[in-house]
């Protein structure tokens, strides 16, 4: 009954918002309208209204999948530095890491699903009604992760939640282990991605051993980029208590990790130009590009120029304590990551193909829609547990309220 | 319906259509069908979709579910092309290894063999147009290079001066990646070496594409375009029976001919003998002629792949 209540004016806490809101609800449901409509098209045609093709076999839902693995993981990652530093908001910046972790493994999962010849087998990757390949396929390893982690957080939030609206604190036996569960799982779901790419020996562009710990190094600056923002703006529109010290202090391991990515990507570089060996083929595919194929090179620099410049910006401290510098650096992560590990990852991987074919691919229009509609209804998903989750952190969404609490600008 | 073409030495047994299947618990054809008709009235029965829906993996599947499902394919299909299509589902043959070898000193680059395949083993003919083997044209002072190999040469007269050609298909390795990626055991190894692929299982996830060194395998990106009238209606469930979209799809080795105790359509068609084919265990195969007197090699060797195709050069 008490669980109905909860549903009940979560459902109202939904439906109410300003202006604002409103606006931001719209448009992901308009990006959602945009991605049913172009999946209808893929569904009806096959995967042929993609530009993959035997050469190029995986592309841009694969890359955008990877790239959200690595917000997934790092959203987890960001409660340890929360533990250390003893942040007074801890139990806030956990259930927002939590919620993007949802947010960004329910993206992950439509990317894979999309990108899939035949989503009406799914229940062929389950075990005993299917047949996984445990345990040697990594993508059999990798649902499975992927699937668990989405578990753990879904648990402990709602958990979180639940108890909060009702009045009581969180049971600490139930949410501590599975926070400290979540860590390594995060730690996991990157890791077994990785391998999925690293395990590849026909492909020696991601045959590198350095391939897990750069997916790791990457995904630290990624998902923290985005709770930054979020902090900021949650802090302005509810009141949230939430520490400049503490953004400056995220801010601060942004930029270390982002230093150990580009050392990594450093180290691989070197081994690469500096052996060239018949591999260097695909590096140079994605930095200079083999002859008239060129078309990742303006988004290769793009890419680094982001990246340094992040790093450049949350390195110095007065740059990463102006509002301006900190901001303006989460979006040049962002974009940094986002071709690195997308499209940089997977495509150089591919081109040229296993037997010296250079098939020079790029998204078509309805691959952008689908994924549009994906990235629609990750946001709209974060947007919808933000705004339950933060009126019950705040104490104004309780059972004895009934669930009327003050609408809070999100988004 | 099989154009009688040459027979293979190892197994003299087989002439043709009337294959016994080596295994004895596997029924032979006319019992099968019998078998298979029964189903048939059970199969009608429900709907076709939720049975696909909640179907088991083949090595599951009791004897009466396959030939239910079999019976099913044969009728769909046959209804579909308007012929008597029939889906063989003959085992690999005890004491069989099969084993392939490619003469890189004879083959011209005429592409007979690539278009005999897409004929014999039903692809998709246009939009896109799907080739199992692929001729790579590359120059001889290079040696094999891929970096430098055109698949994609046009040629008024083949073999054009300077140059070689190297046909690859899949080389049905011991040690295949494919396999190994696989979520969903949807592709294997059978006992006679064949790596082969269930149609009706595999999820179209591309992981076995991604993992294949030999660009060997390929996906059914739009519905297979293949005409009635070029449809080859002797088919293996596990070979050349027509695919839907959405799937994966490669050389068998012919499944469907070799287990039937005929050589592969790329083997019959080359027209200067470059193609070798064989059973490893018999003395007196030819691939085992070519073992034991040319030098052979394999391609990416540096993978551990451990092809059961090899390259050679007899001149």
């Amino acid at each position: 009954m008490k669980f109905v209540h909860f549903l009940k004016g979560s459902g109202r806490l939904v439906t109410q918002g300003g202006r604002a809101y409103w606006l931001w609800m719209g448009a992901l449901l308009v990006a959602i309208a945009i991605g049913a409509a172009g999946y209808t098209r893929q569904a009806q045609v096959g995967l042929i209204a993609t530009n993959m093709r035997d050469q190029v076999t995986w592309a841009f839902y694969i890359g955008n999948f990877t790239f959200l693995v690595g917000v997934a993981a790092a959203a987890v990652l960001l409660v340890i530095p929360a533990y250390v530093y003893q942040w007074k908001p801890i139990k806030e910046v956990v259930i927002l890491g939590e919620l993007l972790a949802i947010s960004a493994i329910t993206m992950c999962l439509l990317f894979v699903l999309v990108d899939m010849g035949r989503p009406d087998r799914f229940l062929h990757i389950l075990p005993l009604i299917g047949a996984p390949n445990w345990p040697r396929s990594l993508l059999a390893w990798d649902a499975l992760v992927l699937n668990i982690y989405l578990a753990v957080n879904a648990v402990v939030v709602i958990h979180i939640l639940y108890r909060g609206f009702n009045g009581k604190s969180y049971d600490k036996r139930v949410v501590v282990p599975l926070v400290l569960f979540s860590i390594p799982m995060a730690v996991g779901i990157h890791t077994v991605t990785a391998f999925l790419y690293n395990g590849m020996a026909a492909r020696p562009y991601w045959n590198a051993s350095i391939l897990a710990p750069r997916f790791l190094a990457s995904a630290f600056c990624s998902g923290p980029a985005v709770l930054l923002i979020l902090f900021q703006v949650l802090r302005k529109a509810t009141g949230l208590d939430i520490k400049d010290e503490a953004i400056w202090k995220v801010a601060e391991l942004m930029s270390y990790a982002m230093f150990f990515n580009l050392f990594l990507l450093g180290a691989e570089l070197f081994k690469e130009y500096y052996s060239a060996t018949e591999h260097l083929l695909y590096t140079r595919y994605y930095w200079s590009g083999i002859g008239t194929h060129r078309a990742l090179v303006p988004y290769a620099w793009l890419s680094l120029a982001c990246s340094l410049a992040a790093f450049v910006l949350f390195l110095l401290p007065r740059t990463r304590r102006s509002w301006l510098g900190l901001n303006a650096g989460c979006i040049l992560i962002w974009a940094g990551v986002y071709i690195e590990k997308g499209m940089g990852l997977v495509i150089p991987g591919m081109t040229p193909d296993t037997l010296g074919e250079i098939f020079e691919y790029t998204p078509t229009a309805n691959e952008w829609m689908v994924a549009v509609g994906v990235f629609g209804i990750g946001f709209l998903v974060f947007t919808v547990l933000v705004k339950v989750a933060v009126p019950i952190m705040s104490g104004a969404f309780h059972s004895r309220a009934g669930g009327t609490a003050p609408a809070g600008e999100v988004g | 319906m099989t154009p009688p073409g040459r027979s293979l030495p190892v197994l003299p047994q087989a002439s043709g259509e009337d294959v016994p299947a080596a295994d004895p618990s596997r029924p032979g054809r006319r019992q099968f069908l019998r078998t298979a008709l029964g189903g048939c009235a059970v199969a009608s029965l429900s709907a076709c979709g939720i049975e696909d829906f909640f179907r088991k993996h083949l090595h599951e599947l009791s004897k009466d579910e396959l030939a239910r499902i079999v019976a099913r394919i044969e009728k769909k299909a046959s209804q579909k092309y308007g012929k008597n299509v029939t889906v063989s589902t003959a085992a690999a043959r005890p004491g069989v290894q099969f084993a392939y070898g490619l003469d890189l000193s004879r083959c011209v680059g005429c592409r007979r063999c690539v278009y005999a395949c897409v004929k014999e083993n039903n692809q998709s003919r246009q939009n896109p147009q799907i080739h199992w083997i692929k001729v790579l044209e590359m120059e001889k002072a290079r040696g094999v290079d891929v970096a430098h190999a055109d698949a994609y040469y046009e040629a008024e007269k083949v073999p054009r001066p300077g140059h070689f050609y190297m046909p690859v298909q899949c080389h049905q390795c011991r040690n295949p990646p494919c396999v190994k990626v696989c979520p969903v055991k949807a592709t294997w190894k059978e006992p006679d070496g064949i790596v082969v692929v269930d149609y009706d299982w595999c999820i179209g996830c591309r992981c076995c594409m991604a993992a294949c060194p030999y660009g060997a395998r390929r996906f059914n990106w739009a519905e297979p375009d293949l005409p009635a009238s070029e449809m080859n209606p002797v088919t293996h469930y596990l070979g050349n029976r027509p695919r839907p979209r959405g799937v994966v799809e490669k050389c068998t080795f012919c499944i469907q001919r070799t287990r039937a105790g005929l050589y592969p359509a790329c083997v019959e068609i080359c027209p200067v003998g470059a193609r070798k084919f064989g059973n490893l265990l018999d003395p007196g195969s030819e691939i085992r002629y070519v073992m034991e007197r040319k030098r052979v090699f394999v391609f990416k060797e540096e993978l551990n792949t451990e092809p059961r195709f090899y390259y050679f050069y007899a001149t």
